[in-house]
């Protein structure tokens, strides 16, 4: 920074008063007393640059093409397009890195990638992006491959960027929360470490997320947001600690009971009986998780655990905000061919979309376009009622193959029952 | 002769087991159930027994490595070494013993930190990248959210609220920042201004044209030069035709506002997932601190405190008292702009005679 002025940051300036942790501080830090004096002058001209964004109430980074050797996506180019002003964050791409499973570190795995950052980067990272990635901000093309090489050596490796199958999500899940009804990060490592190639080399239409939910609070906001969402869920009765259960009735009370937790139930499946006992009608729990998530102690998921599957939740671009849609009510993933399965559903998703998606057209899109029929048709699924909130409710279809769809589902019926009863 | 590349180890997501806490490791499956001593900190106990207490603290989200390495000091000192991060950015440590938490947190807290985030409190503002880093931003990120957290802070410390509460920012109609109990987005007024002479050089013409979702775009020549051009009318100025066509500039100092948006809820628990529904827009987009924006979102705050139920998010919270009454109770005006006229918006509008007096 020896021959480049700092920069006057009065707006950021602002930033750092207030009793949140301030990043204008941060950066400043770098700016002052980091050794490096590559990273110094980095900082400066990021603030420069930052304050003229604030200034001017404009951004001022353009993508463009960087990739490491072998790969064609996980950097995230970002050129200034005044860098003429601020000449040492001219190059200043973001290295997104895939995180373990469930975004677990040991401090001393935070320490290496910290050296590893301030050796080729400007030393700002954040846990994590909205894609889900570590993004390691700042790096010159030139220094890219070289902290992707010591940071692969040591386990960690590029996420998705472009249209490719992106970095996945997990919550928490079994390590940690009594909710959890799977195993979440091998749900995730075995759906995403399966499509390296499609992470890697985008080819697809446009992005495909995976995010994995141990449970139906969804806290990986899986529904909302991923091509597809894997979500644990059980089929059996809940379990219900009566004990448990009573003791928190005669701390809270009934009417707190019955106003917090027995009329919040969706389906009105429960009753507190004059015992101040609960009882459940399993048949009609819809695995909301209202009453669990309040009564922890006493009530838990059953025992007859597995997951639900939707497909084509995505954000806005283009056709608005979508949902994911119920493809598969639930599945068990314990054995190796359960996982065989799974992985087999989400490639056929994709083969079929990357067939027929249109360029920028998300998997939900398609459906959308498409209708859900032919998409379960090109994905080797049958119809199933809990798909849908409702049936129909216009006339104007053709339904000349009718008989041969009800012999079909009377059929599928047979051989369910008797799979069932082995 | 060129060096030659060292080929890439494709590894793909790490195994997070070899970083986890070694109770995590030895109860993995086995949780029993969960407890909330004090904001900001959890206790999850398994069938074994044995009981982890977890500490869950807010940052600037965008790390320098001083900051890094300054909590992963307090992780070797106060806690076992191990952590993890949350979807909303917060920091959490993981102790087996009790005794540790109180100097965790203190620790924390001398060295700036925020702890809390817990439970029904105002969680961490989820986080877009902004002016900092991102290629299409209509505002910033990472300073809305400082400002907007410096003022809603004991909310994210202390646990007052209804239910849980996410607030999220988007810099632009795309809408990384997701769904949330209260959204600050932005929102663009006025078509893109079109540089023709720029458009044939770096645009990919067709696939401009592909992307807008109201047909809008279409082939032009201008000065001899093919270019674009915007139907202003159709236009609605949402800016996806801007990350495929820079030179179709759709941020503007004036005219690029920030929209609020209320009821998103990615959760299955009690009714099903909802996505957040207008309810201010024109607000200034205004650097630094953004005062505008946040004196509605501290506004909804406020009713929704005063007047919601335990355990009710703002959507079911809404859901109750009707959207005539949520306008009434926050003060804010109903225009016709609420009114939705989008694909499937029929199913948005009131077709009974249900209506509270």
């Amino acid at each position: 920074m020896a021959d480049n002025k700092q920069h006057e940051t009065p707006m950021l300036d602002e930033l750092e008063s207030g009793p949140w942790p301030s990043f204008v501080s941060g950066i400043k830090r770098l700016r002052d007393e980091h050794p490096t004096e590559r990273i110094n002058g980095m900082a400066n001209d990021l603030l420069g640059q930052l304050e003229h964004s604030y200034e001017t109430r404009k951004g001022y980074w353009k993508g463009g093409t960087v990739s490491v050797y072998g790969y064609g996506g996980g950097i995230i180019p970002r050129f200034s397009e005044v860098g003429q002003q601020f000449p040492e964050s001219r190059e200043f791409h973001t290295v997104r890195v895939q995180p373990p499973a469930g975004n677990h570190y040991s401090t001393d795995m935070l320490r290496q990638l910290a050296d590893s950052w301030e050796k080729w980067g400007s030393g700002l990272v954040t846990f994590h992006g909205q894609s889900g990635d570590i993004m390691f901000i700042g790096a010159t093309t030139d220094n890219t491959q070289p902290f992707f090489d010591e940071i692969n050596e040591y386990g960690f490796d590029l996420g998705g960027a472009g249209p490719c199958v992106r970095t996945s999500m997990s919550c928490v899940g079994s390590a940690r929360c009594e909710q959890s009804c799977a195993n979440e990060q091998k749900i995730h490592r075995t759906l995403v470490n399966n499509f390296t190639d499609d992470v890697h080399r985008p080819a697809l239409p446009y992005k495909f997320k995976f995010k994995v939910s141990g449970c139906p609070n969804d806290c990986m906001n899986s529904i909302e947001r991923a091509d597809m969402a894997v979500i644990g869920t059980w089929r059996d009765d809940m379990k219900v600690d009566q004990e448990a259960w009573k003791a928190y009735v005669a701390k809270k009370g009934r009417q707190h009971t019955i106003d917090n937790i027995i009329t919040r139930c969706p389906t009105r499946c429960m009753s507190l009986k004059d015992d101040d006992s609960v009882e459940i009608d399993n048949r009609n729990c819809v695995r909301c998780m209202h009453c669990l998530n309040v009564v922890p102690k006493a009530l838990s998921p059953g025992d007859d655990k597995g997951v639900t599957i939707l497909m084509g939740g995505k954000r806005t671009l283009k056709i608005g905000d979508l949902m994911g849609t119920v493809i598969v009510p639930f599945m068990k993933l314990e054995t190796e061919e359960d996982y065989e399965k799974i992985t087999e559903i989400a490639e056929s998703t994709i083969d079929f979309w990357a067939e027929n998606g249109l360029e920028h057209e998300r998997c939900g899109e398609m459906i959308e376009r498409i209708g859900l029929v032919n998409f379960l048709e090109g994905i080797g699924i049958e119809v199933d009622p809990h798909m849908i909130s409702s049936p129909r409710q216009s006339s104007y279809v053709r339904m000349d193959g009718w008989d041969e769809e009800a012999v079909k589902w009377f059929e599928r019926q047979a051989e369910e029952r008797q799979s069932a009863t082995g | 002769m060129a060096k030659e590349m060292r080929q890439p180890i494709e590894s793909g997501c790490p195994d997070g087991f070899q970083y986890m806490h070694p109770l995590m490791i030895k109860n993995f499956g086995q949780w029993r159930w969960h407890d909330h001593p004090r904001p900001g900190v959890l206790r999850h106990v398994a069938q074994s027994g044995d009981a982890l207490w977890t500490v869950k603290a807010g940052t600037q989200r965008i790390l320098d490595v001083f900051t890094l390495r300054k909590l992963c000091d307090i992780g070797d000192q106060y806690a076992d070494g191990h952590v993890r991060f949350t979807i909303r950015s917060n920091i959490e440590y993981m102790v087996a013993d009790e005794i540790k938490v109180e100097p965790l947190i203190s620790a924390l807290e001398e060295a700036g930190f925020v702890v809390g985030g817990t439970a029904n409190s105002v969680a961490m503002i989820s986080h877009t990248q902004g002016w900092l880093h991102c290629d299409i931003p209509g505002t910033d990120a990472s300073g809305v959210v400082k400002a907007m957290m410096d003022e809603l802070i004991d909310e994210f410390k202390n646990c007052n609220m209804p239910n849980r509460v996410h607030i999220t920012t988007a810099c632009c109609q795309i809408n990384c920042g997701g769904q949330g109990d209260i959204a600050i987005n932005v929102q663009h007024t006025k078509p893109p201004k079109i540089n023709h002479d720029l458009v044939a050089n770096v645009c990919e013409r067709p696939s401009v044209v592909a992307r807008c979702p109201v047909a809008a775009i279409r082939p032009a020549q201008v000065n001899g030069k093919p270019t674009l051009e915007v139907d202003e009318k159709k236009c609605i100025c949402c800016g996806a035709c801007y990350p495929p066509c820079p030179p179709m500039q759709i941020n503007d100092p004036e005219h690029s506002k920030l929209a609020i948006w209320v009821g998103g809820n990615h959760s299955n628990a009690r009714a099903k997932p909802s996505f957040q529904k207008l309810v201010a827009s024109g607000v200034p987009n205004n650097p630094p601190r953004w005062p505008e924006a946040t004196a509605i979102v501290k506004r909804i705050l406020k009713a929704y405190k005063e007047d919601a139920r335990d355990w009710e998010r703002v959507n079911d919270w809404i859901d109750r008292i009707g959207w005539p009454r949520f306008f009434e109770a926050t003060g804010l005006p109903f225009t016709k702009f609420h009114i939705d006229n989008w694909r499937g918006s029929r199913t948005s509008l009131n077709a009974s005679t249900h209506i509270r007096f």
